[in-house]
């Protein structure tokens, strides 16, 4: 971690901790006023829990151009993008975070050669659907190691930083309190229900929570599909392709159609926002993974309705050639955060079940400042 | 705007917000004179964080009731009396339907928290604080067409007998007016005008620091007093606290607050005690030391903690300045060493049994034989490290304004200015001779704010 970084979150946490009046927008603010003083895992899980909803800069009297020049969506984002470099396996990857711009372009280049030559050296002599461009067997054996390679990455990762963050033994109930919140995207409510701040200055709107929501729910039941389809075809000898009223296009299409709404939302709201509260760094790295996501999403829709006509046959490798860089890409790329947030928010709910009197204590504290 | 305005609000805070949304909502064309760039738009209600309400059962985030009587006595409490009566009743009466006013004009609040019933009760918080607020009002503002002109700095009220008939300002470099129908004086106090406050207070006050904005400059309050506009208040009164000596002369608002006071000693530069730091819980005593500090020598205090004290109190934004021996931690402040020695070997001698310690009620544990003594919380200095922070004088308002009647209107004279009305801390003196209560300039801004706003429109339109 750059000591700068950690440094200057440390002096911000601490004006912050002085101030205390933006306790109510998220789940930072409780965490932040538990601790007098900031160890390098704290600020990390602080980092690791803000949802950059920016309520707090806009609210916040000590923004520049006052001198203490607070900016903690800024700070944290700069934190978080480095404690993933951090924690990244193996070690020599973790630069791969500040180029994931560039390497999400490579990738594809690289993983849409890779599906074209196997579709055309390797063309299996039968099948049918997709598999008349390329073998079953084949696309598993690219794709299993694929995903299972990035998954293992982001295993011992997320070993590291609930170790740098100091987590305990992990509960189920925290993991179900960390769903919930997750499945609500509850962070970014703004604590009032108005949403959070984002596309345009200090309005609150629900867009950037409604838009990340499509994409989640999307890409989950995105995922459902392809698992479903993999049961199908292993346990009850069902082999693809599948008709319109079956699971794996049943969950597929909404969830390709909201992969594309969602993705394409949060592309276009990111264009709006004020690049300066998060991670400069990170931004074209950010905005080539939301755009893959929704190639992905709109190129699964048009292999499906291209079903049977010759289009396939180029459709197809610039379809699994997205799939592929996308999980690769996934313990180095935007998409590390989910696990993470996932982490953080789990040991959030570790230690956030106050005591009712240190709750009246410090209430009453705050209510009597003026 | 093409033409006048019918109405001119001057000032951008929390009072001249709730004006302008007022009268643009009864149908008037309202412009917004705020002197701050927008960055630091809202005077010092960027600073605020919550709103004293009366309610008669639950009301948004407050719980149980908080009667006109206990609130009213409560403020009768901490003025001494110097209240008037009629408007401080009339402000707590209006400040029940305030409040769904408020949550309909965008503001937020903190919802209460569990077991937090001693203030959950009387005081509604800004989810976000005070800028929350005075954003989400600027929002509605613009939503009604009110327009805003920042950096605009009002010079001169043409006043021909009873009618204001100009208002001058500057803006982009250039001298420009407006002749409105109504007027709506909402700019503050003059507490950033260091000049003023030492014609006030004597040279001391040049060494104060002033907690909030820096644009609260009194230059449309001093040009309306000199035409002879009704005056009220007393020009040494002011809200003062004791903060972080450190703080910047300028706007460093809640988190240069420090509240280890009770569990220390507070010494001046020769190194002497000077009162009772013990006296009371600290939010009943705070606002005296701002007092206290202004009459050492060059307005200087210093609190001195050992290590068995540091984590009793809220941080504050700046670290204590920390050595391992009394003389260490005097050297570094530049207190004399031996002094500062011999006062704390005094104090040390003068504290007896401390095993009644209770940090968050007065707990009795008292020296003997001492002056001044500290009656509460005193044990001895002994436990290295030792930490001291620097103590300033922070003025947070100034009492002098002007005087205005039930309907926020100003006078002149013994008749009321046809088309002048005045609201928030500019006016607050007409209500609150001395003395504070949190929560309270809020109220009296947002009350004030809305009568003003509705007969200005009622007398434009």
């Amino acid at each position: 971690m750059q000591i700068d970084f950690l440094n200057e979150a440390r002096r911000q946490a601490e004006i912050c901790n002085a101030c205390r009046y933006c306790e109510g927008y998220c789940s930072v603010f409780p965490a932040l006023h538990r601790e007098r003083a900031f160890s390098d895992g704290d600020l990390t899980q602080l980092a690791n829990l803000c949802h950059n909803c920016r309520g707090c800069y806009y609210a916040c009297q000590y923004t520049a151009p006052h001198e203490f020049d607070l900016n903690l969506p800024k700070i944290l984002a700069e934190v978080r993008q480095e404690s993933w470099k951090d924690h990244a396996w193996p070690r020599g990857f973790a630069e791969l975070f500040d180029r994931s711009g560039v390497l999400l372009a490579t990738g594809l280049v690289l993983g849409f050669a890779l599906m074209f030559v196997l579709a055309q050296t390797l063309r299996p002599e039968s099948g049918a659907g997709f598999y008349a461009y390329m073998s079953h067997n084949l696309m598993v054996a690219v794709f299993a190691p694929a995903f299972l390679l990035p998954l293992l990455a982001i295993a011992i990762s997320l070993r590291g930083y609930w170790r740098t963050v100091g987590g305990g033994s992990l509960r189920l109930g925290d993991l179900w309190e960390a769903t919930k919140s997750a499945g609500r995207m509850k962070n970014l409510t703004g604590g009032h229900g108005d949403g959070c701040n984002f596309e345009d200055e200090d309005r609150f709107s629900q867009a950037r929570r409604h838009f990340h929501q499509a994409v989640l729910y999307g890409f989950l039941l995105c995922f459902g599909a392809t698992s479903a389809g993999t049961l199908m075809h292993y346990l009850l000898g069902m082999e693809a392709p599948y008709g319109f009223f079956s699971l794996p296009k049943l969950l597929g299409v909404p969830g390709g159609i909201l992969l594309c709404i969602g993705t394409a939302g949060l592309a276009w709201l990111k264009t709006k926002a004020d690049r300066n509260l998060g991670a400069p760094k990170a931004w074209g790295g950010e905005m080539a993974f939301v755009l893959l996501l929704f190639f992905i999403g709109l190129s699964g829709l048009v292999l499906y309705a291209a079903t049977g006509t010759t289009a396939v046959g180029w459709l197809l490798p610039l379809h699994l050639g997205a799939v592929l860089s996308f999980f690769l890409l996934t313990p180095y790329s935007k998409m590390a955060h989910g696990f993470y947030r996932m982490a953080a928010l789990t040991r959030e709910a570790s230690v956030s079940r106050p005591a009712p009197v240190q709750a009246l204590a410090a209430d009453t504290e705050r209510a009597n400042r003026t | 705007m093409q033409s006048d305005p019918d109405i001119v609000v001057i000032g951008g805070g929390n009072a001249a917000l709730c004006a302008a949304i007022t009268a643009a909502e009864a149908g008037a064309r309202v412009l917004i004179l705020e002197t701050a760039p927008k960055p630091y738009r809202g005077g010092n209600s960027r600073h605020t964080r919550n709103f004293r309400c009366m309610h008669s059962g639950p009301l948004g985030p407050l719980v149980e009731s908080y009667s006109e009587e206990e609130y009213f006595a409560d403020l009768m409490k901490v003025t001494d009396g110097k209240t008037d009566e009629h408007l401080a009743r009339l402000a707590i009466r209006s400040s029940e339907e305030c409040l769904p006013w408020m949550e309909e004009h965008g503001v937020r609040f903190q919802p209460s928290l569990s077991g937090t019933l001693s203030l959950a009760r009387t005081n509604a918080f800004f989810l976000g604080g005070g800028k929350s607020l005075v954003n989400a009002y600027y929002r509605t503002a613009a939503g009604l067409g009110v327009e805003v002109l920042y950096e605009a700095a009002v010079t001169h009220l043409e006043l021909d007998g009873d009618l204001v008939t100009r208002v001058d300002y500057t803006h982009e470099g250039a001298a420009k007016s407006v002749a409105p129908k109504s007027v709506v004086v909402a700019s503050g106090g003059f507490q950033a005008d260091t000049d003023w406050l030492a014609r006030a207070w004597g040279p001391a006050a040049k060494n104060f620091l002033i907690r909030g904005t820096p644009y609260n400059r009194g230059i449309v309050l001093a040009d309306l007093l000199e035409q002879g506009i009704g005056q009220v208040g007393d020009p040494t009164q002011c809200h003062a606290v004791a903060i972080d000596g450190r703080a910047p002369k300028f706007d460093g608002g809640i988190v240069t607050r420090l509240d280890c006071v009770p569990f220390s000693i507070v010494v001046n530069k020769d190194a002497e005690r000077f009162y009772d730091e013990g006296e009371d819980v600290w939010p009943k005593r705070y606002a005296i030391w701002g007092r206290l500090v202004a009459a050492q020598p060059d307005q200087v205090g210093y609190v001195i903690i050992d290590a068995k004290s540091l984590e009793l109190f809220m941080p504050s934004v700046f670290p204590p300045i920390k050595a391992d021996t009394l003389e260490g931690l005097a050297e570094k402040m530049e207190l004399p060493p031996e002094s500062l020695r011999a006062t704390v070997d005094e104090f040390n001698a003068a504290c007896g049994d401390t095993s009644g310690f209770h940090p968050t009620e007065l707990d009795g544990v008292s020296t003997t034989g001492l002056t001044p003594p500290k009656t509460n919380w005193a044990r001895p200095i002994t436990e290295p490290p030792f930490y001291g922070y620097s103590l300033r004088t922070g003025v947070t308002f100034t009492y002098l304004g002007l005087k205005v009647d039930e309907t926020a209107q100003c006078s002149v004279g013994d008749r009321p200015v046809r088309n002048l009305w005045a609201a928030g801390e500019t006016m607050a003196g007409s209500i609150l001779g001395q003395g504070y209560l949190a929560g309270f300039g809020m109220t009296i801004g947002t009350v004030f704010g809305r009568i003003a706003g509705k007969e200005a429109a009622a007398h434009a339109n």
